[in-house]
C-alpha cells in the first residue's frame, strides 16, 4: 500500500520526526479553516500518488485564509497524471535554504535495508541515479540494526556544520524506526530540508507499506482511501483476488500470478491487448469467479473474456461450477473462451458441456480463439 | 540424479494438521515422498494420514531423523517455523506459505545463512521460498504443492519464480518428451532463500541435468544476475522466459516481488540481459520446449562428436547460443547420501574460472570445498 504524503507525515510524527504542522482538507472551506488556525503563510499540496506535483500546479503557497480557499479550490479541480485530486494538505510554509534526499529501501539482492542519501534533494532521485550516481551515498544497514554512529558518520560529510548533521542523523534514526517498526518497503524524505535558521525538517513523505504485514497493523485499514480505490479494485480486495486494470479489451481470469502475467503476454503476442491482470488464487469458489467476471465487465470495455486455469490445487470443476453459476445469474454479452487443464479437468468439461459451453486445453489456442471472437464483436 | 531431493529425502510437515498441510501431506505420500512426521504445537502424539505428529520440530527430528521440512503454517507464524526448523538441524527447509512480511523473511534468511556459513552457499541448511510451490524430483519425491502427474523423469532442470506458470511449462515439456531432473519453484517474494544463481549452480553440478529452463518475472534484478552468472559459470544450455512483458510500471502483479519500480525490473531489460549472455529467450511459454529440444540435440551431437574424437566440424551453430561453450569438465562424484548433504558435498566445480567475476558472482562462486566436505562428514 502506498501512503499519501499527509499519511506518511502522520506516521513520521508518531516517531517524533520534525514535520511542519498541517492538516488534510477535502474542500476549499476546510482548507480556509486550517489556514486560519495555522496562521501565516501556508502551502497547499495536492494529495495524489504521483511525482511532479509541483510542475503540474499541484503545490501552491497561500498568504492568508482566503487565498488558501482559492488555491485549494484550483488544486482540487486538477487531475495529475490521470489521478483526480480529492484532498489537499494545508501545512505551515517554510523557507528553504537547502534540500537533501534521504530514504531507506529494501535491497533484495543484498538482503538488507539500504540507506540512500544525497545532497541533491528535492529533485527526481531516479534522474540523479541515472545521470550522477556518484552523488548518491549508499549504506547497507547491518543485521543488528542502524546505530547512531552510522547515522552521524553518514550525515557529517553532507552537511556544512555538525549541528545540522546531527539533526539529520537523528531524523535518519527515526526514519529507520519508521521503516522497521512500520513494516515499510520504502520510507523516503524528499526533500529533507534545511531552513535559513539551520533547522532540518522532513518536508515531504513517501511511504510504501509491505502489504504482507497488515495483520500486525490494525490501523492500516484506516489509511485506505476509498476515493482512491475503484469499485472493482475494492471488490477484488474483499474477495481476495489480485487485480490490476489495464487498457486493452481482452479480459482474462487466471489462477496464479505468473501464469496470469504470461497469459497477458500471450494475448499481446497474438495481436490482442489484455484488459486486466487477474489472479483468482488457489481455492477458487464460485463466488470468486462471479466477482472476477463482475469486475472485468464493469471496469473495462471488454470484447472477449478468457479463462485460463491450470488445475493444481485449484480444481477445474470448482471453476466450471463458478462459471455456470455466474452466467446463470447474469449472462455475459461478450464471447467467453475457457481453457482448463489439470485436476478434475474431465468433470469440469462435463459441467460446462451440460451448460452448453466448451473448453479447450491449449493456452495458445484459447488465446487465439478469444482474440478472433473479440474481433467479430467489433468495436 | 537430481538436485536437493530424491527418494531418500525424509520429510516432516510443519502445520500438518491445517487444511493445506493435511491435504498436501496426503498428496505427497501418494506421490511417494517419505513423509516421516508432522509438527503442530499442541497436537503431539496424534496421527494424520498415518504420519505421527509432534509438538516441536526438534522432537520430530529426534524421533524420525528427518532431513527436510515443508512449511504450511499461516503467514504470521511462518518465519518462526523457519527459525525452528533451522535450529532443529533440518537441512532443507521449504516454505510454501504466501504473505510472510519481508521483515520476518529477512531475519529468517540471515538465520539460515549464518548457520550455513557465508562462504558455503551450497551447504546446509537451505531455505526455499517463501511463497513458492516447492520442488519435485519426478518419480522420486515431491515437497510442496506441485501436481505430480504433469512431471516425468528426464534431463531438464526447471527453476521458476512462479507456481502455475511452472506447471504450464513443465506439462508442455513432458508432452514434448522432455522429462525433468528436478522442477524447483523458488518463489515470487522480494526476499527468498534460494535464488536463480543457487539453482543454476546446483543444476550445473548435477550430472543428469543436461539443459535448464529458467522462468523469471518482472521486479528486482535476479534475472539480470542470473544472466551474468550463466555467461560465466554455466556450461549447460539454458532457455529463459520472463513473465510480465505487458505489465504496467508501479503495479504489483500478484506476487509481492513482481513490481516495476523506479523504471527498473522490466521484462524488456531482463530479456535483453539474457540475450546478451547468449541465452535464448522464449517470447511465450509454448516456445520453450522447441528451444530446449534444439539446444539439447545440439549438445548431445557435440558430446557424441567429442567422444568420437572427431574434430569439431562446424556444428550447426546458427547463432551464439550457450551450447557453444565448453562442456562441463567433470561433475562431482555422486555419493549415496541424504540429498541436502549431497548439495553440501558438491561444491560445484566451475568449468572455467571467471576472468573478472562480478562481486556477487565471486561470492557465489568461491566455494570452499574443504569446509563443505568437512561439514558433510559430520
Amino acid at each position: 500500500m502506498n501512503l499519501h504524503e499527509y499519511q506518511g507525515k502522520e506516521l513520521f510524527a508518531r516517531f517524533g520526526m520534525p514535520v511542519l504542522p498541517g492538516q488534510v482538507a477535502g474542500t476549499p472551506e476546510e482548507a480556509r479553516d486550517i489556514a486560519a488556525s495555522l496562521g501565516g503563510t501556508v502551502v497547499i499540496k495536492a494529495q495524489v500518488q504521483a511525482g511532479g506535483r509541483g510542475k503540474a500546479g499541484g503545490v501552491k503557497l497561500a498568504h492568508n485564509p482566503d487565498e488558501a480557499y482559492d488555491k485549494a479550490r484550483d488544486i482540487l479541480a486538477l487531475t495529475i497524471k490521470g489521478l483526480p485530486v480529492h484532498k489537499v494538505l494545508v501545512a505551515q510554509a517554510a523557507d528553504i535554504a537547502k534540500e537533501y534526499y534521504c530514504a531507506i529501501v529494501m535491497d533484495r539482492e543484498k538482503k538488507a535495508p539500504l540507506v540512500m542519501l544525497s545532497a541533491e534533494g528535492g529533485v527526481d532521485i531516479e534522474e540523479v541515479a541515472k545521470t550522477a550516481p556518484e552523488k548518491i551515498v549508499k549504506f547497507h544497514i547491518p543485521l543488528e540494526g542502524l546505530r547512531s554512529y552510522h547515522a552521524r558518520n553518514l550525515m557529517t560529510p553532507l552537511f556544512p556544520d555538525f549541528k545540522q548533521a546531527s539533526q539529520a542523523a537523528d531524523i535518519l534514526m527515526r526514519l529507520y524506526r519508521v521503516y522497521m517498526e512500520g513494516d515499510c518497503s520504502l520510507a523516503e524524505i524528499n526533500p529533507l530540508a534545511v531552513t535559513p535558521e539551520g533547522k532540518v525538517i522532513a518536508l515531504d513523505a513517501k511511504v510504501v507499506l509491505d502489504d504482507n504485514a497488515e495483520f500486525r497493523h490494525k490501523d492500516w485499514d484506516n489509511w485506505r482511501d476509498p476515493a482512491e480505490e475503484t469499485p472493482g479494485a475494492r471488490l477484488a480486495r474483499e474477495k481476495g483476488l489480485s487485480y490490476v486494470k489495464l487498457d486493452g479489451d481482452i479480459g482474462c481470469v487466471v489462477n496464479g500470478a505468473g501464469l496470469a502475467m504470461a497469459t497477458m503476454d500471450v494475448i499481446k503476442h497474438y495481436g490482442g491487448e489484455p484488459a486486466n491482470f487477474l489472479d483468482i488464487g488457489g481455492s477458487s469458489n464460485p463466488e470468486k469467479v462471479t466477482a472476477a467476471l463482475k469486475i472485468i465487465t464493469t471496469e473495462s470495455h471488454v470484447r472477449g473474456i478468457l479463462f485460463n486455469i491450470f488445475g493444481g490445487i485449484t480444481r477445474c470443476d470448482d471453476v466450471a461450477n463458478g462459471i455456470v453459476a455466474s452466467l446463470t445469474a447474469s449472462p455475459l454479452s461478450v464471447p467467453l473462451v475457457i481453457r482448463l487443464t489439470g485436476t478434475n479437468e474431465e468433470k469440469a468439461r462435463q459441467i460446462l458441456n451440460d451448460f452448453g459451453l466448451s473448453a479447450t486445453t491449449s493456452m495458445d489456442e484459447a488465446v487465439r480463439m478469444v482474440i478472433e471472437k473479440a474481433q467479430e464483436v467489433g468495436a | 540424479m537430481s538436485i536437493l531431493i530424491d527418494r531418500n529425502t525424509r520429510l516432516i510437515v510443519q502445520g500438518i494438521t491445517g487444511r493445506d498441510g493435511a491435504f498436501h501431506t496426503q498428496q505427497m505420500i501418494a506421490y511417494g515422498t517419505k513423509v516421516v512426521g508432522g509438527v503442530t504445537p499442541g497436537k503431539g502424539g496424534t496421527e494424520i494420514h498415518g504420519v505421527p505428529v509432534f509438538d516441536s520440530v526438534a522432537e520430530a527430528v529426534e524421533a524420525t531423523k528427518a532431513n527436510a521440512s515443508v512449511i504450511y503454517v499461516p503467514a504470521p507464524f511462518a518465519a518462526d517455523a523457519i527459525h525452528e526448523a533451522a535450529d532443529a538441524g533440518i537441512a532443507l527447509i521449504v516454505c510454501i506459505t504466501e504473505g510472510v512480511p519481508v521483515r520476518d523473511t529477512l531475519a529468517a534468511w540471515h538465520k539460515v545463512n549464518n548457520l550455513r556459513g557465508p562462504n558455503n552457499t551450497l551447504g546446509r541448511p537451505r531455505l526455499i521460498g517463501p511463497n513458492c510451490p516447492g520442488l519435485i524430483t519426478p518419480g522420486q519425491s515431491k515437497v510442496g504443492i506441485l501436481p505430480g502427474h504433469i512431471c516425468t523423469p528426464g534431463p531438464i532442470g526447471v527453476v521458476s519464480k512462479s507456481g502455475t506458470l511452472t506447471y504450464e511449462v513443465v506439462k508442455q515439456l513432458t508432452d514434448a518428451g522432455l522429462g525433468q531432473t528436478t522442477c524447483l519453484g523458488i518463489g515470487g517474494d522480494p526476499v527468498i532463500g534460494t535464488d536463480f544463481i543457487d539453482a543454476l549452480t546446483l543444476f550445473e553440478a548435477d550430472p543428469k541435468t543436461e539443459a535448464i529452463v529458467l522462468m523469471g518475472e518482472i521486479g528486482g534484478n535476479a534475472e539480470e544476475q542470473a544472466a551474468q552468472f550463466i555467461k560465466r559459470h554455466v556450461s549447460k544450455p539454458v532457455v529463459a522466459f520472463v513473465a510480465g512483458q505487458t505489465a504496467p510500471p508501479g503495479k504489483r502483479m500478484g506476487h509481492a516481488g513482481a513490481i516495476i519500480s523506479g523504471g527498473t525490473g522490466t521484462a524488456a531489460e531482463k530479456m535483453a540481459a539474457f540475450e546478451a549472455a547468449g541465452v535464448p529467450v522464449a517470447r511465450i511459454p509454448s516456445e520453450i520446449p522447441g528451444l530446449v529440444a534444439e539446444l539439447l540435440q545440439r549438445r548431445r551431437a557435440r558430446a557424441k562428436g567429442a567422444a568420437k574424437k572427431a574434430p569439431a566440424k562446424a556444428a550447426p551453430a546458427k547463432k551464439a547460443a550457450p551450447a557453444k561453450k565448453a562442456a562441463p569438465k567433470k561433475a562431482a562424484p555422486a555419493k549415496k547420501a541424504a540429498p541436502a548433504k549431497k548439495a553440501a558435498a558438491k561444491p560445484a566445480k566451475k568449468s572455467k574460472p571467471a576472468p573478472k567475476p562480478a562481486k556477487k558472482v565471486a561470492k557465489k562462486a568461491s566455494k570452499q570445498p574443504a569446509k563443505a566436505a568437512a561439514r558433510n562428514k559430520k
